[in-house]
């Protein structure tokens, strides 16, 4: 059988940037996957929009572990979908890390959900889990990773998987 | 592929056979209330669902089972959170394991990766680790859950089944093996 996880494309980040951007993404996988460690300039949170959409198309159920307590919270139309939303913000030691599942990516019939891990060990830190979903039936064939502040700083990574399904 | 920006952006080369497609099932028109996987070789040390789905008709619920054991041999627990609160549940001598609950609608699915870890391995209960959901713009749910299999057995099938009605249109499961 054939390889089916496969790395798109990766950058880390040779000079401060507020966005990384990957477009003309191929429409020839079923999922991707983007994984992203990285450091901001201030205490910030990543989002992340598909196909320049800055409409009020986006939404998130979010699940957090504090250290002290479990919460979870919504965000309803909203124009990004928080890749961190609180505890796995981009702090300023690299402690972040996130994962992300773009499902069914591709196709043409159905919103476009995405499950999101992220977290921050390190001191106010914390880790949660979300899932999010764009109300557009478009295959997605760029996303948008946006600090909400500040920059992401150099030597941030961004690593875009493709997974093809038989 | 563009990357903006970039300082280092590359092309990898491909490490071939590591994670591999094995069968993947997508619902047609009609709608399906169990999506099997059988016959599954026991050649990768761990295997993953990746899916989405859609209920025909309300929120529902999975039923999941190995080699058709509809007998009390499982036990699970979950981390939830629905939008306004966390919370927990489990339970024990259960007689099928679970992913998060699925929506109904026009076109909105539910999503889940679940991981069943060393699932070929004859002296091991199985272990099956979900990360799951669905945001529907103003109600959803996010889970974590743990899976047991009171079993040693290796697992050659998988059963998912809608706890009512059925998977609507374009709900889709794939199976992948991972090498160890």
């Amino acid at each position: 059988m054939a390889a089916t996880y496969t790395p798109l494309a990766t950058t880390t980040l040779g000079a401060n940037a507020a966005s990384v951007t990957f477009s003309s993404i191929s429409g020839s996988y079923t999922d991707l996957v983007l994984i992203a460690q990285g450091q901001g300039t201030v205490e910030n949170y990543a989002y992340m929009t598909f196909n320049s959409d800055t409409g009020s198309n986006y939404s998130n159920t979010i699940l957090t572990g504090t250290g002290t307590s479990a919460v979870s919270t919504r965000n309803s139309n909203v124009t990004k979908i928080y890749l961190t939303p609180y505890y796995g913000t981009f702090y300023t030691d690299f402690s972040n890390i996130t994962i992300c599942n773009i499902l069914n990516y591709s196709n043409s019939t159905t919103y476009k959900t995405s499950l999101i891990r992220a977290g921050r060990a390190s001191t106010g830190g914390g880790t949660e889990a979300s899932v999010g979903l764009w109300r557009s039936t478009s295959a997605i064939t760029r996303i948008d990773i946006t600090a909400s502040t500040g920059n992401f700083v150099t030597g941030s990574t961004f690593t875009l998987y493709g997974i093809k399904a038989a | 592929m563009l990357i903006i920006p970039g300082i280092i952006a590359s092309s990898y080369p491909r490490v071939l056979n590591s994670y591999e497609s094995i069968a993947t099932v997508t619902v047609g028109a009609g709608g399906s209330s169990t999506i099997t996987f059988s016959s599954i070789v026991g050649t990768y040390k761990h295997l993953q669902v990746r899916y989405i789905a859609r209920n025909t008709t309300a929120t529902d619920s999975f039923i999941i089972r190995f080699n058709s054991d509809s007998g009390s041999n499982y036990a699970r627990h979950k981390l939830s959170g629905d939008g306004s609160s966390a919370s927990a549940a489990a339970a024990s001598t259960a007689t099928y394991m679970a992913s998060a609950d699925y929506p109904a609608g026009t076109s909105t699915f539910g999503g889940g990766v679940i991981d069943v870890l060393d699932y070929a391995n004859t002296n091991k209960y199985k272990t099956m680790r979900v990360l799951a959901g669905y945001d529907a713009n103003g109600s959803g749910i996010i889970d974590f859950r743990s899976n047991l299999w009171q079993s040693t057995s290796a697992i050659t099938r998988i059963d998912i089944t809608s706890n009512s009605n059925s998977f609507a249109q374009y709900s889709s499961f794939a199976l992948y093996g991972v090498k160890g």
